[in-house]
Parts: structure tokens; sequence; C-alpha cells
């Protein structure tokens, strides 16, 4: 393959991301607002969102397609939030508790979830979405009409009539209980270049301990060494350069959750050369062979389901520790639509999804969602046309993606069938 | 007791649920004291403004499409026609057949198009339609704030651009067809121009089904290989159900708002599949099979439940919407169940 070939390879893979990154830069420039604004931003969107978009990396390993039904681990998430404010919990512990009530939840609608998805085996992205909508309701009765109308209680999370959960409920003593732990009184929430020098001298240890103690000597290691060396470097240059004051000063990264993101990744990394993640992988490859070779297929896709509703639940709840007010009823309703979305635009598809995608995706995604209003308002004088350009771009991704899929897989079949 | 036995299992599980639901209704709705004939009259026309919407459904099953889940791209056809209809200035009798036409003929365009698109992606047609459905849905949202329409009952109040979010009807068409020849049975009104209308189109249907064209539709979806070697055009026929389908949505929305009293624009399209989905699979049909007493029986039984239900539940709980609580759950359970009553592949 020639350089030309090359080229064209990397176009032809990566079309959707480097299309969104240029629909990205028109907006940040459109956009009139400055880069440490939107980095700001960007930087709190990401620590809300990184977990619930990585919850769709399993369900698409075992073959299960985009997993709609996060929306189920999104509510277990606010069903646990729910109960510590009824509880009175604070702070750190509050969260803690909120997670290992959500995860046991987001394990049971998990389970129920699978179910239901094994009994309509390659209609899977329609049953998960449908499911979402219905445990949406179920969500909605429980806590509108059977909080406080059914099981009594006196809470003042209550409407006025007693019956019912409010619409918005206040999270502030959870507020950054993640983002900002405090170890000895020291915040851990710390500006951008703080933070490049801290994850560059985390990564440069990593790489260290594989290149010098475990002899990994290839060429991918020395390079992100290298990599990480330089990151602190830059780190260590911008926290002392006067023109980049404003970075300093605007951006503040909440290092504790950035590393349960990264601590998430690497256990998903990590559950993939397990033998659970490689029966997963062979399920996803082809059920028959799978099947045929003794591995349970019913129940490897039932655990792919439950790992991923958890995961959603636990992203949903660092979702609203950053933000502070949970939205009680339309918090969770759009989270499979939107994760999906930014996944895909990271250059997934139904049949494969990494990490690095989840990642790229989820960046981009919240680029395009923080600048398109401004950039509208700029360019049409009308901000409301880029509230709906974004929501166009969101379902549009979807639907082309989804039709890219289906008819792929019509012609690899079509080729199977005429060698048959 | 066993021809009982045996009735119940023909009416089927989900209706015995919904029938003894609404009974429950009723009768919540006579203890609490209230208006019953006002109930049965709005009862009667939900019913049928929003029957064409679920006989929208039956094109698309027939040729073998499945729901069709992208109604939305129909209702915003529909949309669109009654705009025009309005700018023009056109009221009364000329005003909805102007607005009918419109969205028929941009309906069935459309749904060539939405047709070939689903030709392409066999198997995925639900999830595809409804994604693509959402897309249009949103794109006609900016369509809407730059459209050059000019006359004040369509643009903003204030500020002039763009369509506003309710377009009321009043002084054009509002009522035209509920009002027609209706009359009052007991306090019950009876809107006999709507019923007229709508069964109407249910005749046109069943006859269509039973026209030469109907009958291969209806192969083409019963089984594809079987007649795509009997030579039939398989793929032609699904899109001449999209497009029926299509058009029939473009057509619904504009006897819904006639009824209605107003256009909901923007996102307002987006929840509007949903329904008559519930409603034919409610009225019996499954993803293969549909007939028009399915559409029929389903819109009676679920506009019912869901209007006798609104002022019960008011009554017993202020706050909080608990009919449409229930909406929710019991159009998307019934899309679940006849989902897994499909079955998946092995």
């Amino acid at each position: 393959m020639g350089k030309n070939g090359k080229v064209r390879g990397f176009l032809g893979k990566n079309i959707v991301p480097l299309l969104f990154a240029c629909f990205c830069a028109v907006g940040v420039y459109y956009s009139g607002t400055g880069i440490p604004t939107i980095l700001s931003d960007l930087v709190n969107r990401f620590d809300r969102n990184a977990l619930l978009v990585l919850s769709l990396i399993l369900p698409v390993i075992s073959g299960m397609g985009l997993n709609f039904g996060i929306v189920l681990g999104a509510m277990s998430g606010q069903v646990g939030l729910i109960l510590v404010s009824i509880w009175k919990i604070q702070g750190l512990p509050a969260i803690l508790i909120a997670m290992l009530i959500a995860m046991v939840v987001a394990s049971f609608c998990g389970f129920l979830a699978g179910k239901m998805l094994n009994q309509t085996k390659g209609q899977e992205m329609i049953t998960s979405m449908i499911l979402g909508f219905f445990a949406n309701g179920i969500y909605q009765f429980i806590f509108l009409f059977i909080a406080g109308g059914v099981i009594k209680f006196s809470s003042d999370l209550l409407l006025s009539s007693g019956i019912g959960i409010k619409n918005t409920i206040a999270l502030d003593s959870m507020q950054y209980a993640l983002d900002d732990i405090k170890i000895f009184g020291v915040s851990t929430k710390v500006d951008l270049f703080t933070a490049m020098m801290f994850f560059g001298a985390l990564f440069l240890l990593y790489y260290l301990f594989r290149v010098l103690v475990k002899k990994n000597r290839e060429k991918k290691y020395r390079i992100r060494l290298g990599i990480s060396a330089a990151l602190i470097v830059a780190g260590a240059v911008g926290y002392n350069l006067p023109a980049l004051v404003m970075y300093k000063m605007m951006v503040r990264v909440p290092i504790p959750t950035y590393l349960v993101i990264i601590g998430v990744c690497i256990l998903i990394q990590a559950f993939m050369k397990t033998k659970l993640g490689q029966d997963m992988r062979a399920v996803g490859h082809d059920r028959k062979v799978a099947a045929s070779a003794g591995i349970r297929v019913d129940k490897v896709r039932i655990q792919a389901i439950i790992l991923s509703t958890v995961i959603a639940a636990l992203g949903q709840i660092i979702f609203y520790q950053n933000l502070g007010t949970m939205d009680t009823y339309y918090g969770h309703e759009k989270v499979g639509t939107y994760c999906v979305a930014a996944i895909l635009i990271g250059g997934a598809s139904v049949q494969k999804a990494t990490i690095g995608q989840a990642i790229l995706g989820t960046l981009l995604f919240h680029l395009l969602f923080n600048v398109s209003p401004l950039a509208a308002q700029n360019m049409f004088s009308n901000s409301m046309v880029g509230g709906y350009f974004r929501m166009v771009a969101c379902y549009g991704i979807i639907a082309v993606a989804l039709i890219l899929h289906a008819w792929r897989s019509r012609v690899d079949r079509k080729k199977k069938s005429e060698e048959v | 007791m066993e021809t009982v036995k045996k009735r119940m299992h023909q009416l089927g599980l989900p209706r015995i649920i919904i029938i003894a639901f609404i009974i429950l209704i009723f009768i919540g709705a006579f203890l609490q004291g209230q208006d019953m004939k006002q109930l049965v009259s709005d009862s009667l026309v939900r019913f049928g403004m929003n029957l064409i919407f679920a006989l929208a459904m039956m094109p698309a099953i027939l040729s073998g499409i499945g729901l069709n889940m992208g109604l939305a791209i129909g209702i915003v056809c529909g949309l669109f026609g009654g705009l025009v209809s309005i700018e023009m200035g056109l009221t009364s009798w000329v005003g909805i057949a102007c607005a009918s036409l419109i969205a028929l003929v941009i309906g069935s365009a459309v749904g060539v198009l939405y047709g070939r698109i689903l030709n392409g992606v066999k198997g995925s047609e639900m999830l595809i339609g409804n994604y693509l459905g959402y897309a249009v849905v949103y794109l006609l949202c900016m369509f809407w704030f730059i459209a050059p329409f000019k006359n004040p009952a369509i643009i903003w109040p204030m500020g002039g651009d763009g369509v506003r979010s309710t377009v009321t009807l009043s002084g054009y068409y509002e009522h035209v067809l509920n009002n027609f020849l209706s009359f009052q049975i007991g306090g019950v009104t009876i809107p006999t121009g709507l019923f007229l209308f709508v069964f109407g189109i249910c005749w046109i249907i069943r006859i269509f089904c039973k026209s030469k064209v109907g009958v291969t539709l209806q192969a083409a979806g019963d089984n594809p290989e079987y007649a795509n070697s009997s030579g039939i055009h398989v793929n032609r026929c699904r899109i001449i159900g999209a497009s029926l389908s299509t058009a029939l949505g473009a057509l619904g929305i504009v006897v819904y708002a006639q009824s209605y009293g107003f256009y909901s624009m923007y996102e307002a399209p987006l929840t509007m599949s949903f329904t008559p989905m519930a409603a034919v699979l409610l009225g019996g049909a499954t993803m293969k099979k549909v007939s028009v007493w399915h559409a029929i029986i389903g819109t009676l039984l679920f506009q019912t439940m869901l209007t006798a239900a609104l002022p019960v539940a008011n009554m017993l709980l202020p706050d909080g919407n608990l009919s449409e609580v229930f909406r929710i759950i019991v159009s998307n359970g019934i899309i679940l169940y006849a989902l897994s009553q499909a079955g998946g592949e092995r």
C-alpha cells in the first residue's frame, strides 16, 4: 500500500470523527467564546459523561449492539441518590452508599433486561430502547405515586401534598464530594497544568514499570514514555507561563473522578483478557460457534448487560455529584440516546467499540453540544437553531450509523450465501 | 363454561386486562360523580381523531416493514400541508381539503424515499425508522424557524420570523368534520362527520386490501422469499407500503388537528407514533398480521382508557400526571410484549 493508499485508508476508517472534529472547529470559531472557557466546560462535561459512554462497550463486544437500556442503569443510580437524600446522609459517604445501592438495583434491572433481550435476539437495540421507555414509566409510577402514597414517610423531598418526590432534588452536600475530596485539607480539584503534571507522572511511572520491570521494549511503549514525559514538561512550562494564566485560573480538573474513569478503563481492558471477557468476544463474533464450543451464550449475554447497567449506574451518580441538582424525572431519559450518539461520533459501530472511541466520542460530542447554540446565535442570529442542530446531529448520526451497519451486514450475508 | 373460556382465549390477555381496567375506571368515574356523558363524548372524539394514525400502521405491517416507528415523518408532511393551507387563507371545507391534499401528495412522495431507505436495512426497520423520524422532526424544527410564512396566524406574534409553537385553527377549519351533521343521543354528542370520514378511510383500506395491488402487497409481506420467486417485486411492494403509511400519517395529523383545534409544531410529533403502535397491537395485531378491525378495536380501547383515566386520576391525585404515566407504561409494555412474542433468532 502506497502513502496515498494509507492516507485514504486512514480517512475512510476515521471519517466520522474527522467530520465531527471539523464541525467542532467551525463551532468553536463562530461561538466567539474564549478557549479557556470552552475547555473548562469540556473538562466538566467529560467528568460527567465518560463512564456512561464507557458502559456501552461490553454489550457491543458481546454482539448485542448499542445498549439503549443503559437508561435503566441511570435510573438505578438515581434511586441510590434519592435514598441517601431521604436518609440525609452527607458528603462522600452519601455518594459511596448511593453507589452501593445503585449497583444492587442495577444488577437486578440488568438481569431482567438481559432476560428480555435473550427473548428478542436480533432485535436487541429496539427492545432495549423500548425497555428504557417502559422502565421510565415504572420509575415515574414508583416515585410519583408509591413514594408517599402507598409507602408513607415524611421527608422534605416529598411534594407539598405528601405524595411523590419533588421534580428536582438539591444534592448540596454531595456536590463535588468525589470531584474534590479533601486530603488533609488539600483540595484535589487542581488547575489544568498541575493535573497535566500529575497524570504525566502517573503514566510515566506506569510505562517505566512496563519497560524496566516487565521488559516490554516495544516501540509503542517507548513512544508513550516520551509522551508522558512531554506532558510533565508541558505542564511545568504552562504553569509558569504568564500568557497562559487564564487557563490556569479557569480550568479546574477533578483528579479523583478522572482517576475513577481511568480505573474503569483499565478494568474493562483487563476484563477482556479474562475467561468471561473472551467468552463475550466469542459470543459477539458468532453465537452458534460459541454455543458449540460450550459457552453458555444466554448467560454470557445477561452478564454483559448487567455489567453495562452497573457501570452506567455509577456514571449517573458521578454525573449528579458534579452537577449538584438532580432532575428526578427527566435526568435519565435521554442518557441512552446521547451516549450512543457520542460513542458513534467517536468512530464506533454496532459491532465494534473501543475505549479510545468512547473517550474521543465523549469529547467531540460534548464540545459540539457546548458550542453549537452560541455558534448558531452568531451565524443565524438565533440560538434555538443551534439547539436543534445538535439534536439533528445527534439523531442523524445514530440513524446513519445504523443504516450503514444494516446495509453492510446485508451485503456480508449476501456474499456468504453466494459462497455457499 | 367451555365457550366462555374459548371466548376469553380468543380475546387475548392484553385486551382482557385493558377492558377490565376500563370498566374499573368507569366505575371509579361514576362513584366520583364525574360527568359520564361528557366522558363518553370525549372518548368518541378521541377515538375518531386518532384512528387514522392507527390505520397508518396497516400498510407498513402488511407489506412486511413491521410497525412504522417513523410515522413522525408523515406527521411533519401533514403539518407542512396544514400550514400551507392556512398561509393561503383557505377556510372551512376548502381549507381542510387543500391541507389534506397537500399532506397526501407530499406524504406519499416522502414515503417513497423512506421506503427506499428501509429496503436497504431489512431487519432493523423499526429502530432505523425511529431515529430517522427523530432526525427529520428536528431538521424540520430548524426549518420552521426560517420558513418564509407570512400569515400572522402562523408566525410568532412578536419578532416576526418563524412558525409559532401552536398554530390555532379557529377561524380556519377547527371542528369542520366534528360538527358536520353531529347530533346528541341522551346527552352524548356523536361527531358524525368525523366518523363518516374515518370509517370512509377504513372502507377504502379494506377495498385496497382486496384489490390486486393489496393482495400482492400482503403476499410480499407474508413470505418475501416465496413472493420473490413467484415474480412479485417485494421491494416495490414495501415502498408502496411505506408510502401509503406515511401519507396516512400526514392525513392523520390534519384530521387530528381539526378536532384538537391546533397544529402543535416543533417537537410535538416526536412521541406521536407510540400511541397508534400500541393501539393496533392492543387491538390484536402482531408484527406480521393486522386488519382494519384491529386498528378500530385497539384505538377505541386505548383512547377510551386514556380519556376516561385522565379526570378520574386527577381527582384521585391532583398532583402528578397519573394518566400520562399509565400511557407510558401501557403503550411501551404492549410494544415490548409484541416484540417478545415475535421471538428472536436462535
